[in-house]
């Protein structure tokens, strides 16, 4: 018996040695990167430890002032306009789709879960210069529509498979009971289902904002006017216009501001993105 | 299986007195009102410029004229591009490291934080965070400091008494910035693993010790049929994403050295964006799509034989 139990100790020991090695992986060079917003540009790599030896603030301010002629707050507030829309449309869209091939048959159903499945897969690759071709001819290049305007359309397939996949988990048995008590098929959705598969909901919303947020390749090719540049390709061109007289300090400055908001919205939404999960509904 | 399909059987004992079978006075067509949406944008955005995209790439085409019908030219000169044939060997060597190296990764991961230890919401916070940030600019900003001659990484193995790597000045070592990137990024897939393993009902676990059965039987017969739909899935969007890399080679080696992270998807961005050649970037495309199609099918194929659905629907639409 008490060989089990050193066993044991033995096990959780091992299990916390990879765990916190593993976190020193993951989170030193965030770390690291926070440290080298604060150093001057000969300090940041003359050492692997990431406090700064003194607070410099200048690298933040030459960084929001991000060297073009916009600060970084108009840099966010167009990166705004394109990830508020996208996370809603994406949101209803998707739970609506997700909804129609989880719970209803009707003719055709087979070949059309088949091409949704198919377009989840498909590489988005093939589609862009048909489409860049496309928003071509709707004159609406060098604005945020194409990036917006399909997600209205549950355009992204992972989003819907993902909600597919949480109310296969629903018994059936709890939309006919919602049935039996007069419940027609849209509020069984609103007011029964979603309430269950609201973990998927919040992660298919985490998600959509993040990939929005972080969206680079979209808005490098649709969006052309710096005016409209969002955060990611203002990093970017910031990037490049140093050139010779490098600033990394500053570079990393911009780089630490536009991290802020995904930061944060993954701190506040962490609690509820990791509490459910569960298959609640059926038990007791 | 018994012990799943044992409580399976109570779970339904409990809800079997309420289920009836009434499907009366619905129209057959009522499930379509929920999916018009996406299939307004699947023939929108998705099949019209799929089909364009194929046609594109017979032709000649550069924004500006009509496209003009040049048959199988941009194929062949396809293959004898040896900048294109080096785009795709190197992509292969990407997606073979990569994928299996995250997966592997992740899944271990995830069934460590599965087990129920103290600080777990520490870790998987930690881990979680450089997937959220994913292709944020501000990373690569982050990966082309710490690989830098001088930088982070070279300073660690420097402790440990290697040479510093010139990670950016050699082929095989700038591809590997990329897959370690990648790998680094492991947190997304994880929490998806973790998302399926918590969904597994904890009183299959609970019945299951109730009959005996030891831990490791349990994660074989439980944990293992239940997760694999979300293994399938995650080897594929990983297979899928990984052949369209495009961020890293762009922003962090730029393609170098010597096209050696010149990957395919940014090869045909530079023909669509900068050389305006969209019939014969048209043609690369759909070689990567045939590409990825084959991975993907194979993929599906052999998932008959391990993929577990927890699902008693029969999808062929008889009521």
């Amino acid at each position: 018996m008490n060989r089990a139990i050193a066993n044991k100790h033995i096990k959780i020991m091992i299990l916390y040695t990879i765990m916190i090695f593993v976190s020193v992986i993951m989170l030193y060079p965030m770390l690291w990167l926070v440290g080298a917003s604060f150093k001057s540009n000969s300090d940041i790599h003359s050492s692997i430890w990431f406090m700064p030896s003194s607070i410099n603030w200048q690298p933040y301010l030459n960084g929001w002032r991000t060297g073009s002629e916009y600060t970084m707050g108009h840099y966010f507030i167009n990166t705004f306009l394109i990830v508020i829309p996208t996370v809603a449309f994406t949101i209803i869209s998707s739970v609506l789709t997700a909804y129609g091939f989880a719970r209803f048959q009707f003719p055709g159903k087979k070949v059309l879960f088949s091409l949704l499945i198919a377009t989840m897969l498909l590489p988005t690759v093939i589609l862009r210069i048909p489409q860049y071709v496309m928003w071509g001819q709707f004159h609406v290049l060098d604005s945020y529509i194409p990036l917006v305007l399909p997600h209205l359309f549950a355009s992204d397939g992972v989003f819907v498979f993902l909600l597919i996949q949480f109310f296969r988990n629903i018994p059936k048995e709890l939309d006919e009971a919602a049935k039996i008590d007069g419940c027609g098929r849209f509020k069984t959705l609103i007011n029964i289902l979603v309430p269950v598969v609201k973990p998927g909901v919040i992660s298919i919303g985490l998600f959509s904002f993040m990939w929005s947020m972080n969206d680079f390749l979209g808005p490098l090719i649709y969006v052309s006017s710096v005016e409209k540049y969002p955060v990611t390709i203002a990093l970017r061109m910031s990037m490049d216009a140093t050139g010779s007289g490098y600033d990394e300090n500053q570079i990393i400055a911009m780089s630490i501001i536009s991290l802020l908001p995904s930061i944060i919205v993954f701190a506040l939404g962490q609690k509820q993105f990791v509490a459910g999960l569960t298959t609640g509904s059926v038990k007791g | 299986m018994d012990d799943i399909a044992a409580v399976k059987k109570n779970h339904a004992s409990k809800t079997r007195v309420k289920t009836m079978k009434t499907c009366l006075g619905e129209s057959r067509f009522h499930g379509m009102i929920y999916i018009a949406p996406w299939l307004i944008g699947f023939l929108l955005f998705t099949l019209y410029p799929f089909c364009t995209s194929f046609y594109l790439s017979f032709t000649k085409y550069d924004l500006v004229s009509a496209p003009k019908w040049i048959g199988l030219t941009n194929y062949e000169r396809m293959f004898r591009d040896p900048v294109f044939l080096k785009s795709i060997r190197v992509l292969f060597e990407y997606v073979l490291c990569e994928v299996p190296l995250k997966i592997i990764i992740s899944l271990l991961v995830a069934i460590i934080l599965s087990m129920k230890l103290k600080g777990i919401n520490f870790f998987r916070t930690a881990y979680y965070i450089p997937s959220i940030l994913g292709s944020n600019v501000a990373i690569a900003v982050l990966w082309k400091s710490v690989f830098q001659s001088n930088g982070l990484i070279n300073q660690v193995i420097g402790i440990f008494g290697a040479q510093p790597v010139g990670w950016f000045g050699e082929e095989f070592p700038a591809l590997l910035t990329i897959v370690l990137l990648r790998v680094w990024e492991f947190g997304s897939t994880m929490v998806i693993f973790l998302a399926g393993l918590q969904s597994i009902p904890v009183d299959l676990y609970e019945a299951a010790s109730v009959d005996g059965c030891k831990k490791i039987r349990q994660f074989f017969k439980i944990t293992i049929p239940l997760l694999s739909p979300t293994i399938f899935y995650n080897v594929v969007m990983q297979l899928i994403n990984a052949f369209q890399e495009f961020n890293g080679p762009y922003l962090i080696t730029r393609g170098g050295p010597q096209n050696g992270t010149y990957f395919l998807p940014m090869l045909i961005y530079d023909a669509t964006f900068k050389d305006y050649k969209m019939g014969y970037a048209a043609a690369m495309s759909w070689f990567l799509f045939v590409v990825i199609l084959i991975f993907t099918v194979l993929v599906f194929r052999y998932s008959k034989y391990w993929v577990f659905y927890n699902d008693d629907e029969k999808e062929n639409g008889d009521e």
